[in-house]
């Protein structure tokens, strides 16, 4: 039976990962990451986990260790933000690209400069391409979720790729939140052992990272993207498997108050949590608009995008990053991408805002769906607007 | 790789590029870009091995008169050698001219 417990909820991921038995944690604290990872330090030193803590020099090494611990077939974890996951930049290509099924949490946090320790989507944008499966999440029982889920999504012989859980710094990581916790037994029945089919064993020696020549790169690629693309699936089953056992369903793309909506508005994370309460009170005015939350950032669901906006005439969407010279936010300019060949699209429209911990009221996004149904009213010169800075 | 490297598609790579077969690195030419062989003057041949010593590559072996060269009874012929030249550089007695490959 599940436990309700009100937590901090980088607490609470920690005992994700012990009730998910992971073998080996390589991890270097990093605000706003690090309550995360003290708390499994602890939990190992204390003997509550049977796991090796590595306490690596850098977040460089922590994902090379991830990559020699989850190769030899154990169940691995590591936890990042912001500057830590950017150091890990190259060697995350390798954990996918070697098809190692290494889980870790990412406290989302801004990139310096000007140093900034809070929140927002600038680390997760850049590593956007390195093949990692990833999830955003909005609230604690979401990363408790779906830190279990990730174990058996990144290990299913189907998968075989890391897996990035992606909860806000602060805004989340350290908030005290009600969370059903579920128990052990009830983990264990949905996440088998892991399995990792070609482990390193001297007894049966393999060439892991091996290097491509020209004549076998683009070949070597295509079966990983072939690969990539087929988890789609996989992740749902997961999903369905976990709603299944606790009654909590998770989807690509998930709405709020959204039927027959003509205007809606998509956000990412924590955000997305506040965002239902401008909804709610435009609604009681006779506004028109719906929520959609984006869960599934790569693969991207391209379908489940399409779907979302099928009769809907104005679709808002709030970046927490900004593509520095290019379209403005990321995930909308993969939302425009994803519409572009429709025949039938709404107007899109974006906006950034809440980067380096600026907070977004539920006031600040009844401004942001007022301005936002203006525009696409009225049009704009701009590829995006600012939210939020100060003339 | 019971293929040869060009001959492999997408679909008959192992997950993660895993190489599962021992030694396969062998296949690998990698000398192709040389751009100097070594040649031999066999007569003023000491039979010292320091050339075979010497080489990174591990290219030279001893031939039917026991002299040293590149490709003899070899366990990695010509076919690895760059043309460094470390061989003709540390030869005690000059058997060893490097040429310019001709194409």
């Amino acid at each position: 039976m599940a436990t309700k417990v009100g937590q901090e909820v980088s607490i609470a991921l920690g005992d994700a990962v012990k009730l998910a038995n992971a073998d080996v944690i390589a991890a270097y604290p990093i605000t706003p990451q690090t309550h995360i990872v003290e708390h499994l330090a602890e939990l190992v030193a204390n003997g509550e986990l049977d796991a090796e803590y590595i306490p690596v020099e850098s977040e460089h090494s922590a994902m090379s260790a991830c990559l020699g611990s989850a190769a030899a077939g154990a169940r691995t974890f590591t936890a990042t933000a912001g500057q830590g996951l950017e150091l890990m930049h190259e060697v995350l290509y390798v954990a996918s690209s070697m098809r190692l099924p290494i889980v870790m949490a990412v406290a989302n946090r801004a990139l310096s400069a000007p140093l900034s320790v809070w929140g927002d989507h600038s680390d997760v944008m850049a590593v956007r391409d390195t093949g990692w499966i990833q999830i955003f999440t909005e609230n604690g029982q979401e990363v408790i979720d779906n830190i279990i889920c990730a174990f058996r999504i990144a290990e299913d012989h189907r998968v075989l790729f890391p897996v990035m859980v992606h909860l806000d710094g602060f805004h989340l990581s350290h908030m005290i939140e009600p969370m059903l916790m579920p128990d052990q037994a009830e983990v264990d029945r949905f996440l088998p052992p892991n399995n990792f089919p070609l482990p390193l064993d001297p007894s049966h020696p393999v060439t892991m990272g091996d290097f491509g020549p020209p004549v076998v790169y683009t070949e070597a690629k295509w079966a990983q993207e072939v690969a990539f693309r087929a988890t789609k699936p996989v992740i749902l089953e997961c999903w369905n498997e976990y709603a299944r056992l606790t009654g909590r369903k998770y989807a690509p793309m998930e709405y709020y108050r959204c039927e027959g909506t003509k205007v809606r508005l998509l956000t990412m994370g924590s955000f997305s949590e506040t965002a239902t309460i401008a909804v709610d009170r435009m609604k009681a005015r006779g506004t028109d608009i719906g929520l959609i939350r984006l869960r599934l950032w790569r693969p991207f669901p391209f379908e489940e995008v399409r779907q979302a906006v099928e009769n809907t005439d104005v679709l808002i969407v709030l970046d927490r990053a900004l593509s520095s010279g290019g379209p403005g936010g990321p995930v909308c300019s993969e939302i425009k991408a994803a519409l572009y060949g429709l025949d039938k699209k709404p107007k899109v429209v974006s906006f950034v805002g809440g980067m380096g911990g600026r907070d977004i009221s539920p006031a600040g996004f009844e401004e942001i769906i007022n301005k936002g149904m203006a525009i696409a009213r009225q049009g704009s010169a701009n590829e995006f607007e600012i939210f939020g800075v100060r003339e | 790789m019971t293929k040869k490297e060009g001959d492999l598609t997408w679909k008959d790579f192992e997950v993660g590029n895993i190489v599962a077969e021992p030694g396969s690195a062998r296949q690998y030419r990698s000398g192709d870009w040389r751009s100097q062989r070594p040649t031999y003057e066999f007569s003023r041949c000491i039979k010292c091995g320091i050339c075979q010593i010497f080489c990174p590559e591990g290219c030279i072996g001893q031939n039917d008169k026991g002299n040293f060269e590149a490709d003899a009874q070899s366990p990695a012929p010509l076919y690895y050698c760059k043309g460094c030249g470390i061989c003709a550089r540390e030869c005690p007695t000059r058997v060893i001219t490097m040429v310019e490959e001709q194409e």
